[in-house]
């Protein structure tokens, strides 16, 4: 059984596939409106995430299925101790696809050698949550046309946020990639991804400090959230949330066709007053989420 | 220097020398109830120096937890004071309930029923990583 619980178990080939069909899942959405037909997908939150939840369970409606499960542990089982794996063997009977969240990490991989039907991990703590990844590279192929030669600026929290990884290790597959990896000292990218993705693969990076004097080169800015969750005191939270903030003054030296995304939700890393930009591609990447889950739904599900 | 021959039981040679007792704890020898005999620091044409354990009963080894304290450990079982066997041990690819997680934010940390296992990620430097986190084994 096929599950995905982290993106480096997709080849390229995959990826590209994904990307294929979601571009034709856009072009032609009638196409796909019956694929799940009498298929139930379960959506296991162990932690709020509503917009991630409401992405896959869209996703799956609009195929033509139908969305079951919880969206927080209270309202769960788990409240009474049942462990993830008897949870999963559980709702597998009912289901015939499976999306999980949850704060541990490992949490999906338990639920994918537990299951009898494919699991999607939809994020395990700060560790994987792959659909997130697929979501920022289709962003990227429909906003600059595909992968290649591009300058991607990464800004904020580079230490703990999980999408910054894997959407680093997944890009760096592509050729022509140079980072730009802007943040304090304190949340800069940790050593493994230099080691194990950078070095090796003779990538070109460097880490900056500064926002706005990195600015003019970039063709991709991707903004993070500065996770209060991810710290274990609130007052270093307090002192680097603010450090990174995209304002219109800062876009004056950017490129006129910069993407400027975000995996959401927002605290105030970008100001409102960039929504209105046609480079602030965002809530787009918001609907890109739900197009490459329907993909992704499809092809474990083998319809 | 020769110390006795066995007629049936198991020679673990080229072992790192130095590395002898704490392969006699881990595998429980001192309880084993026949003759051990531990060699430190026994001269070797291959390593120089190296340590040698000789059990005097034939037992059931865990090569997996032999391998990863020692990769290069050369297992002989001997009968009726014939060689039978010889094994070489490798880096196990996984091991299970050998290592612990320390990552307390890993799900081995809040379901302590699960086994821990860990995968070789990295043969060179010997790298182990937990298969739920990926957190490095410590
Ligand atoms: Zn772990």
């Amino acid at each position: 059984m096929r599950s995905l619980t982290d993106i480096k178990e997709l080849t390229v080939g995959e990826i590209d596939g994904l990307i294929e069909t979601a571009l034709d899942i856009i072009a032609n959405p009638k196409k796909y409106e019956q694929r799940c037909d009498h298929k139930k997908m379960a959506t296991l939150f162990y932690e709020p995430s509503t917009r991630t939840r409401l992405s896959f369970e869209s996703a799956m409606i609009e195929l033509g299925g139908n969305a079951i499960g919880f969206s927080s542990a209270d309202a769960s089982s788990a409240a009474k101790g049942e462990s993830v794996a008897d949870t999963i063997k559980t709702v597998a009977c009912f289901a015939d696809i499976i999306a999980i969240r949850h704060p541990k990490e490992g949490a999906a991989h338990v639920a994918a050698i537990n299951s009898p039907v494919p699991v999607i991990n939809a994020g395990d703590g700060g560790h994987n949550h792959p659909t997130q990844t697929l979501t920022d590279l289709l962003t990227i192929k429909r906003e600059k046309g595909g992968f290649e030669n591009l300058t991607v600026g990464i800004c904020g929290d580079l230490k703990f946020g999980r999408t910054v990884h894997s959407l680093i290790s997944a890009l760096s597959r592509y050729g022509g990639i140079k980072y730009v990896l802007i943040s304090p000292e304190e949340l800069c990218v940790p050593e493994y991804v230099k080691d194990e993705t950078l070095i090796p693969g003779g990538i070109p990076f460097e880490e900056v400090r500064d926002l706005e004097k990195a600015m003019p080169e970039l063709d991709i800015l991707y903004m993070t959230r500065v996770q209060k969750e991810r710290f274990f005191n609130e007052a270093d939270y307090l002192r680097l949330k603010d450090t990174y903030i995209l304002t219109p003054d800062k876009l004056k030296e950017a490129k006129p066709d910069l993407c400027i995304m975000h995996p959401l939700p927002r605290v105030n890393e970008i100001s409102v007053a960039i929504d209105s930009d046609s480079r602030a591609c965002y809530f787009r990447q918001v609907q890109n989420g739900k197009f490459i889950r329907m993909a992704l739904i499809m092809k474990l599900l083998g319809v | 220097m020769v110390i006795g021959q066995i007629t049936d039981g198991i020679v673990l040679d080229h072992i790192t020398a130095g590395r002898g007792m704490e392969i006699y704890r881990t595998l429980g020898l001192g309880s084993l109830g026949c003759t051990v005999a531990m060699i430190n620091n026994a001269e070797s044409t291959k390593m120089g120096r190296k340590d040698i354990i000789k059990i005097g009963k034939i037992i059931d080894l865990d090569f997996t937890v032999l391998g990863y304290i020692d990769p290069g450990i050369t297992v002989n079982v001997i009968r009726d004071g014939k060689l039978v066997k010889r094994d070489h041990l490798t880096l196990p690819e996984r091991l299970i309930n050998v290592l612990k997680c320390k990552n307390p934010r890993c799900i081995t940390s809040s379901e302590q029923e699960l086994d821990q296992v860990f995968r070789l990620a990295d043969t060179q430097t010997r790298t182990y990583r937990c298969v739920y986190c990926d957190s490095k084994a410590k």
